[in-house]
């Protein structure tokens, strides 16, 4: 039995009255993969944003590897080894991929501003050393051809990639990915995963994902939690949430 | 300072031979262009030339630098470019009155740390309020600076008359009061300040300003630090601002006074970096010789077809429709400004069969 790297206790967010997030609760273990699923406005994201400090949760805690916190920075989620992608693209959209890459070691950085100015050797150094981290994750993630491309020039389904590879630059411990297969074909999706699969056996990041696309998150999650309407309505392996009659209803009501 | 220009001039990826001459030939045209700043414009240039165009058009393309960090790769709009200069000419000046010990270059240069001192608390609203709000604080700065040098006699050194004569500028025992002598002191300044700030915009400093200013919110999600980065960019921002104004009170005016840096001033950095290229160092450039030029350029295009027929100040007015038109051309057409559009016809002479 591994021991949970994330665990939500009774955590509730509202805004302005509208329950978001219910007394939540659910654990997921080092290693795992784990999918959010639930209709539109279930309060998914929502989730994310408190994991990594974008939200502040009303009531409950969350626990992130031993330690507990009711409010964290986003700054210091990501250096306690969060790692996230969003659901919107959020990229530094004038920048070039190695630049986007490169700013999600930021974190990791031990120089300062006059070091960067006259380029002192402790500087140059890192530099390198980003430089190289990088350039793994470019290739890993086979963004090589786009190394150099402002990321407002490439096509969507390869911004989410290049998203991925900023989050995973920074060797994250947890990865949260919003909805990183939207509005991609089934090659694009297949891809993905693949990708997404690599990053959590290879690299060991715990991944906790939102996916809309069921047939990829049977392929892909080990463990499911569903909510609606801030609730949740389902936690556990996949093959044993599909059959639980209560999914099914928030499945089948919130088809229009 | 020359090992301050290799090290820009050699990138930070380490040195191998076939990486080299893509850099060497990257070098060359800026090369080119320095050693006909340095050598070239003192053996042909009068004093007319140093006077009227190419000092003030060296200090504004400076300030427009300065700017341009703040707002182009920042993204922190400001209005207060005048005031960081009015604070950098009164710093240097008050530093070679009472320390006359300094060296030139020392007291521009804390001059210039002064002003970006000043322009960092100038720009500690920037950590909760943007955009319009946040040139509203420093359009406040810009007002309340310019009114405190005026105000308060210590700053000019209790003279009578509001602008006070520079104290002549002597470096290692040359004086430095001819006009190429006050060029080359301008353009050895810029030439330094300028290396640095393209190292700076290329570091992670540049990729921590870059971040905030195309995504915030992402960028303190991924963990970048936004509110120093913000704050070093009004630090870089300011002394930049803060030596341009030093050189335009001490190498350009001769004298020291808080008008010459008023808004108009502050709004003229602002149409340099939007005309040349908001996030381009070459855009500062480009940018401040069309602001410098185009009046003088104005003029006497005004005084050959007309022959004095048009007054002097229907000539401004025009100036200023021009500059007008211009502005909102560029938000619209061009908002990358000239560099972009000069970076796209060079690649278009470069590969003639991709068009």
């Amino acid at each position: 039995m591994t021991r949970p790297l994330l665990e939500l206790r009774d955590v509730s967010l509202s805004f302005k009255g509208v329950k978001a997030l219910n007394a939540l609760s659910f654990a997921v273990d080092q290693g795992e993969i784990c999918a959010l699923i639930g209709p539109n406005g279930a309060g998914k994201s929502s989730l994310l944003n408190i994991i990594n400090g974008v939200y502040r949760a009303q009531a409950g805690e969350v626990v992130f590897a031993g330690e507990p916190f009711r409010r964290i920075r986003p700054g210091e989620a990501a250096r306690r080894g969060i790692g996230r992608t969003f659901q919107h693209n959020a990229l530094f959209s004038r920048l070039s991929v190695t630049d986007n890459v490169l700013a999600g070691l930021i974190r990791h950085s031990r120089t300062r501003f006059v070091e960067h100015a006259f380029g002192l050797p402790r500087d140059r150094a890192e530099e390198r050393d980003f430089q190289t981290r990088a350039e793994e994750v470019i290739e890993h993630l086979e963004l090589s051809p786009f190394r150099d491309s402002v990321v407002s020039t490439l096509s969507y389904g390869v911004q989410k990639r290049v998203d991925l590879a900023r989050a995973l630059v920074g060797r994250p411990s947890l990865l949260l990915l919003d909805e990183p297969m939207a509005g991609m074909n089934q090659d694009e999706k297949r891809e993905m995963s693949r990708f997404i699969r690599e990053a959590n056996e290879r690299l060991g990041a715990t991944v906790v994902l939102i996916e809309h696309d069921i047939g990829v998150v049977m392929n892909l999650a080990r463990h499911v939690v569903v909510l609606d309407y801030g609730r949740k309505i389902g936690d556990g392996a996949p093959e044993v949430v599909r059959k639980n009659p209560e999914v099914i209803a928030a499945y089948l009501g919130a088809v229009h | 300072m020359s090992s301050i220009g290799s090290d820009a001039a050699s990138d930070f990826i380490a040195a191998t031979p076939d990486a080299l001459w893509p850099r060497v030939r990257r070098a060359l045209p800026i090369a080119a262009l320095l050693a006909a700043a340095f050598v070239g414009a003192p053996a042909v240039g009068d004093d007319y030339w140093f006077n009227a165009i190419l000092i003030p058009f060296l200090i504004m393309a400076l300030a427009g630098l300065g700017l341009n960090l703040l707002m182009g790769y920042a993204g922190q709009a400001s209005l207060g470019t005048g005031a960081f200069m009015a604070t950098g000419a009164y710093a240097t000046y008050n530093l070679m009155l009472r320390l006359p010990e300094l060296p030139l270059p020392a007291s521009l240069a804390l001059g210039g740390v002064i002003a970006g001192a000043v322009a960092v608390v100038v720009g500690l609203p920037s950590l909760r309020i943007k955009g319009f709000y946040l040139i509203a604080t420093t359009l406040a700065a810009q007002f309340l600076l310019e009114w405190t040098f005026n105000q308060y006699g210590w700053f000019s050194n209790y003279s009578t008359s509001s602008s006070i004569s520079a104290p002549r500028l002597v470096f290692l025992g040359y004086d430095l009061s001819s006009p190429v002598a006050r060029y080359l002191l301008t353009l050895t300044t810029a030439t330094v300040v300028t290396l640095v700030a393209a190292r700076l915009v290329r570091s992670q400093t540049g990729r921590i300003w870059t971040a905030i200013r195309d995504m915030d919110t992402a960028a303190a999600v991924i963990g970048v630090p936004v509110a120093r980065g913000k704050l070093t960019a009004f630090f870089a921002g300011g002394f930049i601002c803060g030596v341009a104004g030093a050189l335009w009170a001490f190498a350009y005016l001769g004298t020291v006074d808080a008008r010459s840096f008023d808004l108009d001033r502050s709004f003229q950095a602002m149409f340099i970096i939007i005309i040349g290229g908001m996030g381009s160092i070459a855009g500062s450039f480009i940018g401040a010789a069309f602001v410098v030029l185009l009046p003088i350029l104005l003029s006497r295009v005004a005084g050959a077809a007309f022959g004095g027929a048009v007054d002097a100040g229907q000539l401004e007015n025009l100036q200023n429709v021009v500059f007008g038109a211009l502005i909102i051309v560029f938000l619209i057409k061009e908002p990358q400004g000239l560099a972009a559009l000069l970076a796209r016809l060079g690649r278009r002479l470069s590969s003639p069969s991709r068009r």
